[in-house]
């Protein structure tokens, strides 16, 4: 079965997020006063060839532990569809 | 709530120390001081087991305008009205676990400290230090700490002008990332980072306060009582953007006049900066940290006191000049927020919405006042018994000196570091004028004036390793002898201390030697220490790393005409190699690394001959009678030669001394050796003004781009010079 | 005839730029905050510049910030107007977003920061630029993460049947071929201009090779193309 992942990587609630601070403050420059909390992350999809659901997602999981999120900067979510 | 004695161990306080805390407030202290007084009297802030030691460097000279330990840095006079800033210092362990953040961050730290006395910062220098290149676990600390290096200097707008790098086994879990930064500022516009007269407001400014780099783990623990609901973030991270206009608006604001004084926040954040600049101003502060901007709801006290969360500054400023600063702040989108005031009582007194939270007498906390200083037992290290058995006669001398030179050249440790030097900008503040003319040291213009200053790191840790005490002479001989190649005056030096765990005894020989030999040279050049950093407990399972003492250098060139590059720059002209010749090849890379001898003596060295070297290539080069110079280091005299070869893309004959081992003159490292050529019309007035220094006449420089040793062509330049080129991004690949 | 530097938060080739005009050119230069919004002080026969660096730390795309900057509506109308306006590096990303010039400056194909000195040749000498640096191969150093220009094949076509293409990277002997590519820019592109010809960017940076103390003085002639009238 091919499944897709979709996966978004999101810094770290605790961490400054640099750019998600000065995109925040561009809105507001840009009269967007009522924007707050800008975070900027990553999304990532992918195909994973799996016989069911869980194994695709465990297939995926690891992707994102070993490659694609740094989890000392970065935490992870993900769900799969079919197809 | 008051502190027990387990919580203070668990914060990395001893014992005696905690009582020593209860004897200074007269009461036990509660949880909030004890962390204050945990991260105050750390070794990074207090230098308890180093200090004792550390005074022993010489820090004084004619040109010293602010002495190690007065100021975030020390101040050198260079002329002309001018002084420069400049500093080193280690981020070791966060590049350890995160090393894009932990060196960008390093970068950051290093930076601030220099702009906080009012200096622009104008080049900044590196020294790095990995484990084995073919490690995968060290290409990702590699990978990771150049772009963190790159990411932060070049948005930051600093050109990264020169640096080193090693790899060694050693540094396997525990590399060493030290950052140094150099900056200029007219003399008599520096800023103190100093508070008094009474009323006078306390603003922070630039990022919000996070939980940053709150000692991790030690902390979870010890709050049992007072847990934190979110886990503590182990990395800080950096925003070079937000350092930029922080830089920029401080800078601005200084002129107004209407400051008192500025620290910027590293280690211990708001606990350090209120407590050094109240104790240096003789007052004290009321800190309500309720007012202090936050990244996160609900921080507590002692988060907020201990937080390091970059990009801030604490600064004291004139009562009723308070909008003035406020307008420049607000012009460059920074937080510029009165948190508090000074006080004529000495203590420091932090409120949180009102309530008392901590108490504490400003100059307890700090270095030169209530912070401990110890005494640490040392002992000769085992292992230099194993060293001294080394006896250069049970090394055979090989057969194929080509093939041995061709491998030598494109070890990591010589080869060239340019896969590093090209992800940083070099050029940004049109000063470094080494990309189209390299030299020894870096040189680097100051825009305003007609002087120029020589930049370098050197520190060779296999040689103190081998030696602490020469090693650590070497370390600044070839500093010197890297700026006065350059045409430079050596002036003074910042050093970066980086040694295994102070409480083991053999460690602390290599420190105490280390910093006698560091002395010593100091003394000899004229080169006082204006500051810099102790960074201890760098090691893994396997032992602490070398010892490995950094010495950032500067120097200062009268102007341009008088610098000095590294490259040969004719066809015809006549090649000398100033110094003596040794059959030694102690401590080298080709005996290390090609012949695979771990433990060998340090190499040659008396600091009377290096010293009588340094006076006399600064005299041929101030008289304009040779056409380069280049030191002889690691790699010994081949891999100079080729390098001063490739600047240009000219070629040389040499001959070999036949009363000499042929793999110890072309690849020893013995000290105080420098190859310079000389226009061939001018040789005997050269000779005539080495007075006495021994050299050796080596060849010549050739047309033809060909290496010929013995009269045996070996090879091409060019062929030598992708080999050079490209070993180590074919190493990291 | 004058030069105005625009100096945005995060800029940080605004002083170089100011130094290679002022001090090795002898142009009068006048620095100018991004928060304001005048430019009546400046002609038709005047210079914009827009500096490199790293404009509001290059977060979200390189340039895409600054270019709400309030400054920004001024350059427009100037540039509309005729006037002249040169965006170097992060300058050439911030025109590319503000729509002043077609095209993107894309990550390096290696994914690298790049640092080094590299050659660039004029293309056309049917603009100011070209006209005045002829075809021989400039050293001009660049310095980017995100510069490897890129464009849709149409674009492309009415840039090189416009001759907008003001520079392309080659060798020191003026060869253009792949191998003296910094950044996989499509067809070697280093610099273009607009179809009016009064809008010039490039990824290289003249302004840090126009002093003889750094030896190496390629750069003057670019800048020095734009004390000239249209």
């Amino acid at each position: 079965m091919k499944y897709t992942a979709h996966i978004n990587i999101m810094p770290l609630k605790e961490l400054l997020d640099p750019q998600g601070k000065a995109v925040s403050n561009s809105l507001h420059n840009l009269g967007l006063t009522n924007v707050q909390g800008v975070r900027v992350g990553k999304h990532v999809t992918m195909q994973v060839e799996a016989a069911t659901a869980d194994a695709a997602e465990k297939t995926a999981h690891e992707a994102c532990k070993k490659l694609l999120a740094n989890q000392v900067m970065e935490g992870f979510e993900l769900t799969i569809t079919e197809g | 709530m008051i502190a027990t004695l387990e919580q203070a161990t668990k914060l990395g306080l001893r014992e005696e120390e905690f009582e020593k805390i209860k004897e200074i407030l007269g009461r036990t202290p509660n949880f909030t001081e004890t962390a204050m007084y945990s991260v105050m009297w750390s070794e990074h802030c207090s230098y308890k087991n180093s200090i004792t030691w550390l005074k022993t460097l010489p820090r004084d000279g004619d040109k010293l305008l602010v002495k190690a330990g007065e100021e975030n840095a020390g101040l050198v006079d260079i002329g002309d009205g001018w002084g420069c800033v400049f500093k080193i210092e280690s981020h070791n362990h966060p590049s350890a676990i995160e090393p894009f953040q932990g060196a960008a961050t390093g970068v950051g730290g290093i930076h601030r400290d220099i702009f906080t006395m009012g200096a622009r910062p104008i080049a900044s220098l590196n020294s790095l230090r990995f484990g084995k290149v073919d490690n995968p676990k060290t290409k990702w600390l590699i990978k990771g700490v150049v772009k963190g290096i790159g990411h932060y200097g070049n948005c930051f707008g600093v050109p990264t002008v020169a640096g080193e790098v090693y790899y060694e086994s050693c540094y396997q879990t525990n590399p060493l990332v030290n950052a140094m930064s150099v900056g200029v500022v007219r003399v008599g516009e520096t800023v103190s980072a100093t508070s008094y007269g009474e009323g006078n407001p306390v603003f922070i400014v630039g990022a919000s306060t996070g939980k940053d780099g709150i000692g991790g783990a030690s902390f979870a623990s010890a709050d049992i009582s007072e847990n934190s609901a979110e886990q503590l973030p182990s990395v800080q991270v950096g925003d070079p953007f937000e350092e930029k206009k922080l830089l920029e608006a401080c800078l601005e604001m200084i002129p107004t006049g209407a400051l008192i004084g500025m620290q910027d926040m590293g280690a211990a954040g708001i606990t350090c900066s209120t407590s050094e600049m109240s104790a240096k101003g003789e007052h004290g502060m009321i800190i309500h940290l309720d007012k202090v901007p936050t990244r996160q709801a609900n921080m507590k006290p002692w988060e907020m006191l201990l937080s390091e969360s970059q990009e801030r500054m604490l600064i004291v400023v004139k009562k009723g000049r308070e909008s003035e600063v406020q307008t420049i702040f607000d012009k460059w989108d920074i937080h510029c927020v009165q948190i508090g005031e000074v006080t004529k009582d000495l203590n420091l007194k932090y409120y949180m919405n009102g309530e008392l939270i901590a108490d504490v007498p400003a100059e307890s906390l700090v270095l030169g006042g209530g912070a401990p200083i110890y005494e640490r037992q040392f002992t000769t290290p085992a292992y230099l018994a194993e060293i001294n058995k080394f006896d250069i006669n049970n090394v055979a001398q090989p057969a194929d000196l080509k093939e041995i030179a061709y491998q030598l050249i494109q070890l990591p440790n010589i080869a060239s570091k340019r896969w590093i030097y090209e992800q940083y900008d070099s050029m940004v503040g049109t000063g470094n004028t080494q990309t189209n003319e390299p030299s020894d040291a870096a040189i680097v213009r100051v825009h305003g004036t007609e002087k120029v200053l020589a930049m370098t790191t050197d520190c060779n840790s296999r040689y103190v390793y081998a030696n602490p005490r020469k090693g650590a002479m070497i370390a600044v001989s070839e500093a010197a002898r890297n700026i006065v190649c350059s045409g430079g005056l050596p002036v003074a030096i910042t050093n970066c201390l980086n040694f295994g765990n102070p409480y083991n005894p053999e460690v602390y020989y290599q420190f105490v030697e280390a910093i006698q030999g560091m002395g010593e040279a100091c003394r000899k050049f004229d080169t006082p220490v204006t500051g810099g950093n102790v960074s201890f407990y760098n090691q893994s399972e396997d032992g602490p790393v070398y010892p490995t003492p950094t010495i950032g250098m500067v120097g200062v060139l009268e102007n341009i005409n008088q610098k000095m590059s590294l490259g040969f720059k004719h066809p015809g002209d006549t090649i000398y190699m100033l110094g003596t010749n040794y059959n030694d090849i102690n401590c080298s890379e080709y005996l290390h690394h090609i012949i695979g001898e771990s433990h060998s003596p340090a190499p040659h060295f008396e600091l009377e001959e290096e010293y009588v070297l340094q006076q006399t290539v600064a005299n041929l080069i101030s008289m304009k009678l040779v056409k380069s110079a280049h030191d002889i280091s690691e790699g010994g005299l081949f891999a100079c030669m080729l390098e001063s070869a490739m600047a240009n893309g000219l070629g040389f004959n040499m001959t070999t001394d036949a009363n000499l081992r042929k793999d110890a003159m072309l690849f020893g490292e013995a000290q105080s050796r420098v190859v310079v050529s000389v226009n061939t019309d001018l040789c005997a007035l050269f000779e005539a003004e080495l007075k006495g220094l021994p050299f050796t006449k080596l060849g010549i420089v050739n047309a033809h781009k060909e290496i010929c040793v013995d009269g045996q062509s070996w090879g091409y330049i060019s062929d030598w010079k992708e080999a050079y080129d490209t070993a180590l991004e074919k190493l990291l690949a | 005839m004058k030069f105005g530097i625009i100096v945005f938060p995060g800029s940080n080739c605004d002083r170089d730029m100011m130094h290679a005009l002022r001090d090795d050119l002898k142009q009068e230069v006048v620095m100018l905050w991004h928060k304001d919004r005048d430019l009546s002080m400046f002609t038709k026969d005047d210079c914009i510049v827009l500096p490199g660096g790293f404009s509001y730390g290059d977060y979200l795309r390189c340039g895409a910030l600054a270019r709400f900057s309030p400054m920004m509506e001024q350059v427009i109308e100037f540039a509309n107007n005729g006037g002249k306006v040169l965006g170097v590096c992060n300058g050439f990303q911030i025109l590319c977003e503000a729509g002043l010039l077609p095209g993107v400056l894309l990550q390096n194909d290696h994914q690298k920061f790049t640092c080094k000195n590299v050659y660039i040749k004029g293309e056309s000498t049917e603009n100011l630029i070209g006209g005045h640096v002829g075809n021989k191969a400039l050293r001009i150093p660049v310095a980017h993460g995100e510069g490897r220009y890129h464009a849709d094949a149409e674009t492309l076509k009415k840039l090189q049947d416009n001759k907008q293409i003001v520079f392309r990277y080659c060798d020191e002997h003026g060869e253009v071929h792949i191998n003296s590519n910094p950044n996989g820019a499509i067809n070697n592109i280093a610099g273009i201009c607009n179809e009016g010809r009064n809008v010039f960017g490039m990824m290289p940076h003249p302004e840090r090779a126009t002093s003889d103390v750094l030896n190496n003085i390629d750069g003057r002639a670019i800048l020095e193309a734009l004390t000239h009238m249209n």
